[in-house]
């Protein structure tokens, strides 16, 4: 019995200090680590909200397709790597993030003008507005025998005039459809549009014309867009709060762990132990999720570990009071985990619900933040019922008659 | 696991009854009020001083109160819109250097300078960006040098503030409701009740002492809220299961005021220890986490103490006072009973 504990004890924290050691590399790695929030690592967060532009008329789900698609295609020529962009049409924004740009000001220019769809010749000479467009659908047209997917463009009664002189004039020619300064799209004139109806041929699927008719839209764009929201963080002060919680997270845990030791002594020690496998626990759940890690997410994290030696705290006290009662180490144990239980099961679970709410109704920093204290919470109450209660087992069954001062208890009335 | 861990009580008995060393002293299954009393040094009866307990939480609350009405909160950008400037300098600057760089270009701002004056914010209204240009550039020239990357900005319009007051709101609404359906299932509606009200004790502290003192909210305050809300609870919700434990086991005569009272004590090395070292994790973030999460710490470490005072001398002293209010013309039926 004696061995048999000894051994598991011995293997318990083996396998934990590895663990540990084993951790460190694939979780801090900077690329396939834990990812970090754009407050630690710098970068741009953008709300950029749609206005009803001239004509007073409300913004649309369309409108916003559109706005999306200008902004996508001029995140893609910053070069960012791996943008966010997600559009809101509740509240008609679009919610742009990107990280580690070198230069967020230019970034943050290029995304909130007004677009700007212009057709040119191939000398860049601008022959007419995007405004003349009235409407551009993708398609597929089967009049030519096979199935061909094609964008419809349709054109204003002025624009029609504009552009049956234009195809006549480049017949055979190519005109560059330009968003801003960029080229999208290069169609050559096969024959004269005279009507105001003409089609842009050669797609590879349906999606893609689908993605160039959105962006041939965009040149109507009725609304415009102003920065709702701005949060930007230079790289290098995103380094300097990632170093500065981090250094705030060990000193907290490191007196934490003073704490318990002076006050719980034995328990103590098994409970900084169940703390290192509850911070390894929710660090891998955080790079398993992913979760994203920000400044308030860090906040929460240390939040968590202070509920996490609540949890440790609950039960110790209840084996301090059976021990008093008088009751054998090893019946005290017992009893004070399995009393603590409905304890800890109540707390914890009102605290998650404070934290649901949190998750559910907050913004998305409080979002963050709220979901890295409702897994720690979880992730305590694992190891609580599970790694400390069975360390601790262990330890008294290598001796039961340990002496009540090493529970931190002074003497047995 | 159940089966488990039945088995283990059973096996308990049974080695309390085989150790005949401890029959001297009766194995007891719980602690009387006498012993609880004697256990703790500092012991004084907490339920008969209720009034006093209700009267200190006044005497921080109406204060903070008034000056909500009167003054209201010092809103952030995140809530009146704004930009706020955090700038990490390369060499330490002077409040007026800044203040005069800003001048110079014509804008005004407030500066808050932190960390031996290398850091600075710089909070100013919605600049166009010509205004935003010129600014850095008197900055850098008149103030002292930094690297753009050492730059940090939130520009936040009006918008935004409303949703995040509404955003708070709400979910302290949800909050406040689920903490009450799940109390009132797993304890009494008036446990419940009083729970709540303790929350809403320690969440107006907190606002009337951010609003006394004029310290400027953002949305990390609400977050702070939000997990004291959260926090308080629990506090509670284990000195309420001491008190659900204990009550099981109450005799007739039994004062019910004294139960509760021994429960209090009961919970008090586990109430006190916890809030410890939660507010230690917090001075740590305070002292030496960034400027943003500064004010969130604050706020939590005005929390947590509340937090444990309420739960200690409000929430359970309130179930006291509810339970007596109720059963003021049905003790006697109670008594027959």
């Amino acid at each position: 019995m004696r061995a048999k504990n000894i051994t598991k004890l011995v293997v318990a924290v083996i396998v934990v200090a590895a663990a540990v050691f084993l951790s460190i590399a694939p979780l801090t790695d900077p690329n396939n680590g834990i990812p970090l929030g754009l407050d630690l690592k710098g970068g741009v967060h953008l709300v950029l909200q749609a206005e009803p532009g001239k004509d007073g008329k409300a913004v649309t789900r369309d409108d916003m397709d559109k706005a999306r698609a200008i902004i996508e295609q001029r995140v893609n020529g910053l070069g960012v790597s791996e943008p966010y962009i997600q559009v809101d049409y509740n509240r008609n924004r679009v919610i742009v993030e990107l990280a580690g740009v070198d230069d967020p000001e230019k970034a943050v220019e290029t995304l909130k003008t007004t677009a700007k769809l212009t057709f040119r010749n191939d000398q860049g000479e601008i022959l007419m507005d995007g405004s003349e467009l009235k409407d551009a659908k993708a398609a597929v047209d089967t009049s030519r025998g096979s199935a061909e997917y094609v964008v419809h463009i349709s054109l204003t009664t002025e624009g029609a005039k504009k552009f049956a002189d234009i195809t006549t004039d480049y017949l055979g020619k190519n005109i560059g459809i330009y968003l801003d300064e960029e080229m999208i799209q290069n169609p050559k004139v096969n024959e004269p549009i005279t009507n105001g109806e003409g089609q842009i041929t050669g797609y590879s699927s349906l999606e893609e014309a689908a993605r160039y008719a959105v962006m041939l839209r965009s040149g109507a764009l009725p609304v415009s867009m102003s920065v709702a929201e701005k949060r930007q963080v230079g790289a290098l002060l995103g380094e300097d709060s990632l170093n500065r919680s981090l250094n705030a997270c060990m000193y907290a845990i490191l007196l934490i762990f003073l704490f318990m030791l002076i006050f719980y002594r034995l328990p103590g020690i098994v409970a900084v132990f169940s703390l290192i496998c509850f911070s390894l626990i929710v660090l891998w759940v955080f790079y398993l999720i992913p979760v994203v890690l920000t400044l308030p997410g860090i906040a929460g994290f240390v939040l968590a570990v202070g509920m996490a030696v609540d949890l440790n705290i609950i039960v110790y006290e209840r084996i301090k009071e059976e021990i008093k009662l008088g009751k054998s180490i090893r019946a005290a144990v017992d009893a004070g985990f399995s009393r603590a239980f409905i304890t800890v099961f109540d707390s914890n679970l009102t605290t998650i619900f404070a934290a649901l709410a949190l998750f559910l109704l907050g913004s998305s920093t409080i979002k963050g933040f709220a979901l890295t204290l409702i897994i720690g919470i979880l992730a305590s109450f694992i190891t609580g019922i599970t790694i400390t209660r069975s360390v601790l087992r262990w330890i008294v069954g290598i001796n039961p008659r340990l002496s009540t001062t090493l529970f931190g208890v002074k003497e047995v009335r | 696991m159940a089966d488990k861990s039945k088995k283990n009580i059973k096996q308990n008995v049974k080695n309390e009854k085989a150790k005949p060393a401890m029959a001297s002293m009766p194995a007891v299954a719980e602690a009387n009020y006498e012993q609880v009393k004697k256990e703790h040094r500092l012991y004084f009866n907490i339920v008969k001083r209720r009034y006093l307990w209700f009267a200190i939480s006044l005497l921080v609350l109406i204060p903070g109160i008034i000056s909500l009405i009167a003054q209201g909160l010092n809103l952030g950008i995140d809530f009146k819109g704004g930009s706020l400037y955090n700038i990490k300098f390369d060499q330490a600057v002077t409040q007026q250097n800044i203040t005069e760089a800003l001048e110079s270009v014509g804008i005004s701002g407030q500066v808050q300078l932190s960390d031996g004056n290398t850091y600075a914010i710089i909070r100013t209204a919605i600049l166009s960006d010509t205004q935003r240009a010129s600014m850095i550039e008197a900055l850098q020239n008149k103030a002292g040098a930094f690297d753009l990357k050492n730059l940090q900005e939130d520009s936040v319009g009006p918008a935004i503030g409303e949703e995040l007051r509404r955003g708070a709101i709400y979910s302290l609404s949800l909050a406040a409701v689920l903490i009450l359906l799940y109390i009132s299932i797993r304890f009494r509606f008036i446990y419940a009740c009083s729970a709540v009200i303790a929350l809403i004790h320690d969440v107006v502290i907190i606002l009337g002492l951010f609003s006394l003192f004029q310290w400027q909210v953002d949305a990390p305050f609400i977050a702070a809220i939000l997990t004291v809300f959260g926090y308080s609870i629990n506090d509670t919700v284990v000195i309420y299961d001491r008190i659900r434990e204990n009550e099981r086991r109450m005799k007739k005569r039994d004062s019910f005021e004294d139960m509760v009272d021994k429960s209090v004590w009961q919970t008090m090395g586990r109430s006190i220890k916890t809030s410890v070292t939660v507010f230690i994790a917090l001075l740590c973030i305070y002292i030496l986490g960034g400027e943003s999460t500064k004010v969130f710490a604050l706020a939590m470490m005005i929390g947590v103490i509340a937090g444990t005072y309420s739960s200690i001398f409000v929430a359970s002293q309130l179930i006291v006072e509810i339970k007596r209010w109720f059963s003021g013309d049905k003790r006697k039926k109670a008594v027959e009973a």
